[in-house]
Formats: structure tokens, C-alpha cells, sequence
């Protein structure tokens, strides 16, 4: 190799040495975000703080949770953003959070945080349970559609109703955690009793049975709002349908993980997460934010929403969790079993 | 006898190790450390997880409490003395998850959450973990808390080690009756499978029907696809929107009905390739005895033909059974209800986080896995050579009402296979089934999708790309150093174990085995964590057996006269190797090479939970979009997998042939 080769090779690496110095810093962000979301909220972000770039992660709830947990030793992640909270509870509660007052706060509503101060996390939007009903299918079959969720476990109704498994679907967990608070222990597991008759499928992940709904594999699915007004905006035939008792609901939330290599870009986008333009952002696909009052209503959304929202008790779902899960296998795992 | 005792005792005779034997020697420990780090620690990692067990230690903790003026405080007293007072936690209670709670005001029986009463709790070890709302405490300081927040502190659960999982796992009826449902759609598949295999493969090689080729083409392709995309295309045609549903005469596709289809159709081409080539060795002077003795055609079958493929059927059905009971793609999409052991580690890591319990599934999968593996060992270690210098290949006769028969079996095969490929093609152009039934190409927009968008895909590429180049590397050497060494005999029967291992581990398993063995900071290749590199290094061990055999069997075709040759003439071995064994064995190492291609395009369940932001991969974006629901766009990308794997052994079969002419030449006389 020539010497003046040699040179251009060492001007061209400095080059790129003194861009790597200058360059952004990185992000690794953990999330369970829609991905088609994914490229807005980075980009959005970037408009106020060019300097830090999203380096994004993307799985299920239940896969991110769980990656989160195994790397618990050695944690690859610097940012949670967009993460169901009762998942956040689970990893608070291993001491995997830095606890961070993010500027603004007080702006939230205080549904939309840790209450410890200063919080682990800090909500985003909420998600609510619904039911996806395909009126096609429903019409074909002859049924009317339910208006609560005591009409899922109408007899008319046997082997048409899809919900998730809460076993391995967070959006299960919800709905069974909701209905065991809104009906009590007993009334809950007594309702859960009369719905298990009408089950066609229990599912793994919570979207699915909209989906299922929406391609008419079934009539209804206990899914969320969000996934049945994205399908109704696809074209499918579905209605929303928001169960006159309550919802429950979960939050995607923000947080900062324990032992981040960068915690000042860290606080800069947790900051920036619940400043007004990200819940404009957040807005986009879900009807209710964090911060009180900014929420349009979004297309396909029913708008009694908020009032039908249950007081949800967090804590009390995440320390009851594994007792739950085991009654409610124990309950319909093992009866639901085909023998083959 | 006595002149003979006086003989003096002569030299021990030992084999002398030359520089070769040691360089061989060197290359073989590279290899086997290889196998180690990247298969044998992980395992060892993740299955010592299944031995850890949770519990609450109540010896740890200590309170005090206040009087209703909450400043004169009582003596400190241990929660374990409070329990034994009360007797209100057995030892039962007190066993547990990872995830497991105890309210710690069960231990006072007068505790009112209003009263002016006030408590202190700490540690009285370095470990004692609790929590007060939901934040981890631990610490052997005195916490003081009144009694409203009192009633938010809960004790966590301290590791310990025993079988108390294996004793819950057993205990629980509905974990347990996974095993029977495992075994019984393994069992059902592979015979099934081997059925239709054999039927097909015997048209093959014993017929006169047209369309071989064609036959041979469409057979292979599911080998081309990820194993959860016939689950999609049964939806499609029998699901309860399905256009076949008419079909199933009211029976639901999801559950076992749609596995076992689902199965059948996957490891079709596993079995296929097996049975055929032991069909393909076979002896037409056997058969020319068979008929001078006046034997029906049905008593030869049975007499001559099963007998001489009993290994290849053998084998054939140990595989399929080993791949159906570790997928776990298809029973998550078509599964529905029914529970087997691959889709409850699945529940239990990704549902619920357990991961203990998850380890305690793993260890349960791998007997199956390993005893079928065994037992497949011993009996080919039985099988002699079929061929010897006097055979006569056997040659087919025309017979028309046979050859019809046959044509018509591999039509209908055929047709089976050819038709979930085209189900999902056609499910990757449609609009929104069933209620628009436009055409477009909407379905290929990933970008917009889960799972990485097309960036996934190239990743995919490239990943494939590196595992054909570096795995076919590091196995062929590895089985030329396994098969020309000389001596070194538990040397060579621990690789052997140990390249054997990965067929029986399912690829989840394997997965989460790496998280944990390799994001540990103290492990010094902790770095390649989250890079392509671990994608590499986890596929190429996934699939390492099947590269393994083919490259031993073509090396034994070697003559073992050319080692010593080599030597006498003063030829270092690597050059012989460069020379002579590479060039003879290249068929075999393209076969490697696209067999590594086009399993690193199509896995999924070791790589997923190893992939990060930049190694996003195609078959990862399949089963993402399906979990989501967006079962079209899983097909077109599915569909884009299986155009790849074409373009690639059309591309292999290209250079196979020029190669082979080039090459081996020998081959013929």
C-alpha cells in the first residue's frame, strides 16, 4: 500500500473518529408500542432534541417484559417508554427503576403516575378493554349484541365469545383483575364460571381476539379499543363496544432504567414524555391521555370512555397476580383441555 | 511355558503423536470449545434455573410495635416467632414464585389500618427483601410506618435451591396433562408423516411415473417456510371463516385436528429425504431371488424392501418426532386450547416471567427428545452396509396400473403440499379476508407493521448469509478432525456427544439459555450480546447435528488409505485437506451450506429472544405479526422467506451442477 493511500485511509478514519464524538447520543429504548408508531414518536421527539437518537426495542408486552427481567443482572435498556405499567410495577418491585421527578409533573393526572415520590414511572395513555363485536357474523347467527359484560355469558352466545388467556396475554390479566374488582372475589370468579361456558378460544395475546372478530373467526372478542378501531378503520364490519359496568384499563408508561449509561439523555426524553406535544402525540391512536384536557376525540373511539373507566387498583393487581393466575388455571386450564 | 515367563516384558507399544495429530488435535479443542461455550455452559445456565426455587424466609424479618400513642415502642420480635405464636403460614404458605407476595399484616391479628398504632420493620441479614407499596426494600435498618401504609408492606420471596418446582409442576394437573397432549400429537405426526414419506419416496425410487423432478421440487418446499405458515393457510381454508370448512364436517381446525395437519405438512421433506435415500440403496439381485423363488410382490415388499429401509424409516421417524414435540410455532397459531409443553414454557416465560418454571418445562421436553435421539443412535450404530462392490443398483420396470397408482398418490401429496404454499400466497394479496376481496399489495408494506419492516428482512439475509458461510466452516472442519484423527477415542466420542446434543434442545430453550449465560458482566464474551454475532452463534449451534452428519457421512467416503499416503509422501495435512477432501466433499458442503441458508432464514424460536434494535429478523416478524394479528402481512412476509430460500437453491442447484461436473469427475468411470 502506498504511502499517500495510507494517509487518505488515516483522514478518512479520524473523520470518522471526530463524527463518532460528535454524534448523537444513544438510546436504547425498551417498548411495546405499536410499530407503526415507532418511526412518528422517534421522529417527533427529534424535533426538539436532535441530539438524542432512539435506538428502539420492540416486542410484546410479554417477550419485553420478560427480556427485561432475564437481562435484570446486566440491563441493556437505558429507557422504558411505552410499556404497560403493571408490567413497570413488576420490574419496580425487582429494583430495576431509577425513581426520577420528570419536569412537568405536575401537569399529569395523578392516575397517570407512580405515587411513590419522586415516581419509578410516569403514564403516557391509557388503553381500555372493549368488545370487538363483528355485526356481519352476528347478523348471520341471529344475535343481538351485548351491552355488558353480564350479556357475554348469555346462553345464545356459547361458543362465540374469544377473550386472552391472562396466563400469557397482559390485556387477560386486566380484564380478569377488572372484573374481580368491580364483582368482588366471589361475584368475580362466579362470572368468570358462567363466561368460561360461552368461550370459543382462550388466546395468547390480547389483540388477537379483536382481530379474530374483525375477520369474522368470531362473533365477538374481549380484546381493547384501540385494536377494534384500528380494524375498523381497516374496513372490517366490528363495533366497539364499551360494557355498561366498566372497563378496565392499563397505561403505557415511561420510565428510567436503574444503571443507565446516559442518565441526562434519559431524563431529557422522560422529560419530553409527558410534555403536552408528546400527549398531541400519543393522542393520535388513543382517546385518553395523562394529562387532563388535551385529548381530542380520536375516530372510531366511543367517547364515554373516561366516565366508564374503573378505579383501577394497580398495586393490588400486581400483588395479587400470582394468586389470580393460579386460581384462574387451576379454574379453566385444566377444564378447557380437550382429551385427545 | 517357564522359558517363556523369562521372557523380559517388551516395550509398551503407544501410538506416537506426530505434528499433524497435534494440529489436528489443536483444531478439534477449538471446535469443542466452541460447542461448550456456545451450547454446553448455556444449557448448563438455563437448566440450573430449574433447580431454584423462592421462599419466604420470615426469620429474617423483625417489627417492633407502638402503643396507640405510636412513641412507646415494644420489644423487637421476629415475623418466624409472630408465625409460630399464630400458626398462620404452613409451610406451604410459605413456598413460592419469583413473583410471590405475603402481606405481612396477616402476622397481626388485631391490626386495624386506621388505628394511631405504628410499626417498624427490618432485615436482620444482608438479604432480606420487602416491600412497602411497591417499592424494594432491603435494608437492616429500622423502618418506621404508620399503620395505613403498614398494611402496603409486603415480604418478598429469597432464593434457595431444591426440586420443590419439579414436585408443583407434577402436582399441577393441567401442566401435567401437556405431556400426554405432547406425546400424543408427536406420536400421531410421525406416523402419519412416515406414511405419507414412505409412500412418496417410494414412488420415487421404485417407479416408472412421469413428473419426478416436478414431484421432487414440490416435495422440498415446506423446508422453504417458516413451520408457523401452514397453521395461517389452515386458518385460511378451514378456519370458521374458511373457504374448505365444509370440509371438517363441523370438527374445529384449531386444536389438535390443525396441529397435526400443520406438522405433517413441515416435516414432510425431513422424512422425505431420509426414507428416500434409504430407499435408494438397494440391491436388484435381492429382488431378481425374490422372484426366481416365485414371491408375490406383496410377500417381497415385506421381505425384502421394508427390511432393507427399516433404518431410514427408523430414523425418519425419530426426527420428525424430535421436531413436532420442540415446534411451537404452529400449536400458538393453530392451537388454540390445547396445551402442549413447548407452548406452557412459552406461558410460563412470556406470559408470567416464571422463568424457573420455564427451565423445569425445558428439562421436561428434552426427555422425549433425548431418549428418542438415543435410541435413533444405537440402532444406526447396528446398520451394516446394504451395498458391497457386487451389487446391482436397482432398476424400476414400467407397469402401468403401479406407476398410475403412484402418480396419483404423489398428485395428491402434491396438491396438499402446493396448495398451503398457494393458500399464502394468495393470503398475502388479499385485501382484508373475508369482506374485501381485492387484490393488492398492501400486505407487503412491513414498514408499516410489526417487526421490523423491511429492515428485518435484510437482516434475515444477511444472517443467513454469514450462518452458511461460518457454520459450514466450523462443522466441516469439525467432522474432519472428528473422523481422520487417529487415537484420542473419549476425545472423539465427547465432540461426538456434544455435536449430537443440539437436536435434541428446543431452539426456545436454547434462546433463553443465551440471555443467561451470555448477559452475565462477568462472562468475558459477554459483548456479543445483542449483536448479529450471538444470532450467528445461536443458529449455527441450533441447527449443527444435521450439518454434522451430512459432513461425516461424506467424509467417510474417503478413502481412510489417503491419510497414510499423504504422510509417507511427506505432506503436511492440510494440504491434503485443501487439495483432496474439500474438493471430494464439496457436494456435501453446499448441501450444508444451504441447508444452514435456509433454516437461518425460517427460525424462529432461538433467535427471538436474542435480537435487538439493529438484528431485527424476517421469520421474528412473521410470528410478531401473527401475535398482533395481522395474519395477510405475516404471509406475505412468510411468502418473501419462501421466495428467498427458492432463489437460493435454484442459485445452489446452479452451482451444484457446475461444480459436480467440475469436480467429480471421478465419480464416473
Amino acid at each position: 500500500m502506498t504511502t499517500s493511500k495510507l494517509l487518505t485511509l488515516g483522514a478518512l478514519a479520524l473523520a470518522l473518529g471526530t463524527t463518532a464524538v460528535r454524534a448523537q447520543t444513544e438510546l436504547t429504548v425498551y417498548t411495546a408500542i405499536e410499530a407503526e408508531d415507532l418511526e412518528r414518536y422517534a421522529a417527533t421527539f427529534n424535533e426538539d432534541h436532535p441530539d438524542i437518537k432512539v435506538n428502539w426495542v420492540r416486542d410484546s408486552t410479554g417477550v419485553i417484559t420478560a427480556k427485561l427481567l432475564a437481562e435484570k443482572n446486566n440491563p441493556q435498556a437505558d429507557v422504558i417508554w411505552g410499556l404497560a405499567a403493571t408490567s413497570l410495577l413488576v420490574l419496580k418491585t425487582e429494583g430495576m427503576l431509577e425513581p426520577y421527578a420528570p419536569a412537568g409533573l405536575d401537569a399529569l393526572d395523578p392516575k397517570f403516575r407512580d405515587s411513590d415520590t419522586p415516581p419509578s414511572w410516569v403514564g403516557m395513555d391509557a388503553w381500555v378493554a372493549a368488545i370487538c363485536y363483528n355485526t356481519v357474523e352476528g347478523e348471520k347467527l341471529g344475535l343481538t349484541p351485548p351491552t355488558s359484560w353480564a350479556d357475554l355469558t348469555k346462553p345464545e352466545y356459547a361458543g362465540h365469545v374469544v377473550m386472552p388467556n391472562p396466563a400469557s396475554s397482559g390485556t387477560g390479566f386486566l380484564d380478569v383483575s377488572s372484573w374481580l374488582q368491580m364483582m368482588g372475589e366471589e361475584g368475580g370468579w362466579a362470572y368468570m364460571d358462567a363466561l368460561h361456558n360461552n368461550i370459543a378460544a382462550y388466546t395468547h395475546s390480547g389483540s388477537k381476539p379483536c382481530k379474530m372478530a374483525a375477520a369474522g373467526e368470531t362473533v365477538m372478542g374481549v380484546s381493547f379499543a384501540f385494536r377494534g378501531a384500528k380494524e375498523k378503520a381497516a374496513g372490517a364490519p366490528v363495533e366497539i363496544i364499551i360494557p355498561e359496568e366498566g372497563i378496565g384499563w392499563d397505561m403505557e408508561a415511561t420510565a428510567i432504567v436503574a444503571g443507565t449509561d446516559s442518565p441526562e439523555a434519559a431524563q431529557a426524553l422522560v422529560d419530553w414524555s409527558i410534555t403536552q406535544k408528546a400527549m398531541e402525540m400519543y393522542n393520535v391512536g388513543y382517546a385518553v391521555v395523562g394529562i387532563p384536557g388535551i385529548a381530542k376525540p380520536v375516530e372510531h373511539f366511543p367517547a364515554n370512555i373516561p366516565e366508564k373507566m374503573i378505579d383501577n387498583d394497580f398495586e393490588w393487581a400486581a400483588n395479587n397476580r400470582e394468586a389470580i393466575l393460579a386460581e384462574w388455571s387451576k379454574r379453566y386450564d385444566a377444564k378447557s383441555e380437550p382429551k385427545g | 511355558m517357564a522359558e517363556a515367563a523369562g521372557l523380559p516384558a517388551g516395550r509398551a507399544v503407544r501410538l506416537r503423536i506426530d505434528s499433524d495429530g497435534w494440529i489436528k488435535r489443536a483444531f478439534m479443542a477449538v471446535i469443542a470449545l466452541y460447542l461448550i461455550a456456545a451450547l454446553a455452559l448455556p444449557l448448563y445456565a438455563m437448566l440450573s434455573k430449574s433447580f431454584v426455587t423462592y421462599g419466604f424466609d420470615l426469620s429474617r424479618y423483625e417489627f417492633q410495635v407502638s402503643d396507640d400513642s405510636g412513641t412507646v415502642w415494644g420489644d423487637p420480635v421476629s415475623a418466624a416467632t409472630l408465625n409460630e405464636q399464630l400458626g398462620r403460614f404452613g409451610p406451604d404458605d410459605l413456598r413460592s414464585s419469583s413473583d410471590g407476595r405475603l402481606a405481612v399484616t396477616e402476622l397481626f391479628p388485631d391490626f386495624s389500618f386506621r388505628s394511631p398504632v405504628k410499626y417498624r420493620i427490618r432485615g436482620t441479614t444482608d438479604n432480606a427483601p420487602y416491600l412497602v407499596g411497591l417499592d424494594l426494600q432491603n435494608s437492616t435498618e429500622w423502618r418506621e410506618l404508620d399503620s395505613n401504609t403498614f398494611r402496603r408492606v409486603n415480604l418478598r420471596p429469597v432464593t434457595t435451591t431444591g426440586l420443590q418446582n419439579y414436585v408443583e409442576y407434577f402436582s399441577n394437573p393441567a401442566l401435567f396433562s401437556s405431556i400426554e397432549n405432547s406425546l400424543f400429537i408427536a406420536t400421531i405426526s410421525t406416523v402419519l408423516t412416515v406414511l405419507f414419506a414412505f409412500g412418496f419416496a417410494y414412488a420415487l425410487n421404485r417407479s416408472c411415473m412421469p413428473y419426478k423432478g416436478t414431484f421432487r421440487l414440490i416435495a422440498m418446499m415446506p423446508i422453504l417456510v417458516p413451520s408457523l405458515l401452514p397453521g395461517i393457510a389452515l386458518i385460511y381454508m378451514f378456519g370458521n371463516q374458511g373457504f374448505l370448512k365444509g370440509l371438517l364436517f363441523g370438527q374445529t381446525i384449531y386444536g389438535p385436528l390443525g396441529i397435526v395437519i400443520g406438522s405433517v405438512f413441515f416435516t414432510f421433506p425431513h422424512a422425505l429425504i431420509i426414507i428416500s435415500t434409504a430407499l435408494s440403496i438397494s440391491d436388484q439381485r435381492q429382488y431378481e431371488a425374490a422372484e426366481s423363488l416365485r414371491a408375490s410382490k406383496w410377500r417381497t415388499f415385506w421381505t425384502v424392501t421394508i427390511p432393507g429401509a427399516r433404518y431410514g424409516l427408523i430414523s425418519a421417524a425419530f426426527v420428525t418426532f424430535t421436531l413436532v414435540i420442540t415446534d411451537f410455532g404452529l400449536p400458538k397459531v393453530i392451537g388454540g386450547q390445547y396445551n402442549v409443553l413447548a407452548i406452557d414454557i412459552y406461558k410460563q416465560v412470556i406470559g408470567q416471567q416464571n422463568f424457573e418454571m420455564g427451565a423445569v418445562v425445558s428439562v421436561v421436553l428434552l426427555i422425549p427428545a433425548v431418549i428418542a435421539f438415543i435410541v435413533d443412535r444405537q440402532v444406526q450404530k447396528k446398520q451394516v452396509s446394504l451395498l458391497s462392490a457386487r451389487s446391482v443398483p436397482y432398476q424400476p420396470r414400467p407397469d402401468r396400473r403401479f406407476d398410475l397408482a403412484m402418480l396419483a398418490w404423489c398428485a395428491v401429496m402434491g396438491v396438499f403440499i402446493a396448495g398451503i404454499i398457494g393458500v399464502c400466497q394468495f393470503a398475502a394479496l388479499i385485501n382484508y379476508w373475508p369482506y374485501d376481496l381485492t387484490f393488492s399489495l398492501r400486505n407487503y408494506e412491513f414498514n408499516r407493521m410489526d417487526g421490523g419492516g423491511w429492515g428485518a428482512y435484510w437482516n434475515s439475509l444477511e444472517l443467513a448469509a454469514l450462518t452458511a458461510v461460518i457454520g459450514t466452516a466450523i462443522i466441516f472442519t469439525g467432522a474432519y478432525m472428528v473422523e481422520k484423527i487417529d487415537g484420542f477415542r473419549t476425545g472423539r466420542a465427547a465432540f461426538q456427544f456434544l455435536a449430537m446434543l443440539p437436536m435434541a434442545i428446543p431452539g426456545m430453550v436454547l434462546g433463553l439459555a443465551y440471555i443467561f449465560f451470555f448477559n452475565d458482566p462477568a462472562n468475558p464474551l459477554n459483548p456479543i450480546y445483542g449483536t448479529m454475532t450471538i444470532l450467528v452463534v445461536s443458529t449455527v449451534t441450533h441447527f449443527y447435528t444435521v450439518g454434522h452428519l451430512t459432513a461425516l457421512t461424506a467424509l467417510k467416503q474417503i478413502d481412510a488409505e489417503f491419510e497414510p499416503v499423504a504422510s509417507s509422501l511427506r505432506q503436511p495435512f492440510w494440504r491434503l485437506f485443501a487439495r483432496v477432501t474439500v474438493p471430494v466433499c464439496l457436494p456435501a458442503i453446499l448441501d450444508i451450506s444451504i441447508y444452514m441458508f435456509v433454516n437461518a432464514m425460517t427460525t424462529v424460536s432461538a433467535v427471538v429472544f436474542l435480537y435487538s434494535t439493529h438484528t431485527a429478523l424476517a421469520s421474528v416478524a412473521v410470528l410478531n405479526m401473527d401475535d398482533a394479528g395481522d395474519i395477510a402481512p405475516a404471509a406475505a412476509m412468510g411468502m418473501m422467506i419462501f421466495y428467498t430460500n427458492a432463489t437460493a437453491r435454484v442459485l445452489h442447484a446452479l452451482a451444484s451442477r457446475r461444480i459436480l461436473s467440475r469436480t467429480q469427475a471421478w465419480r464416473v468411470r
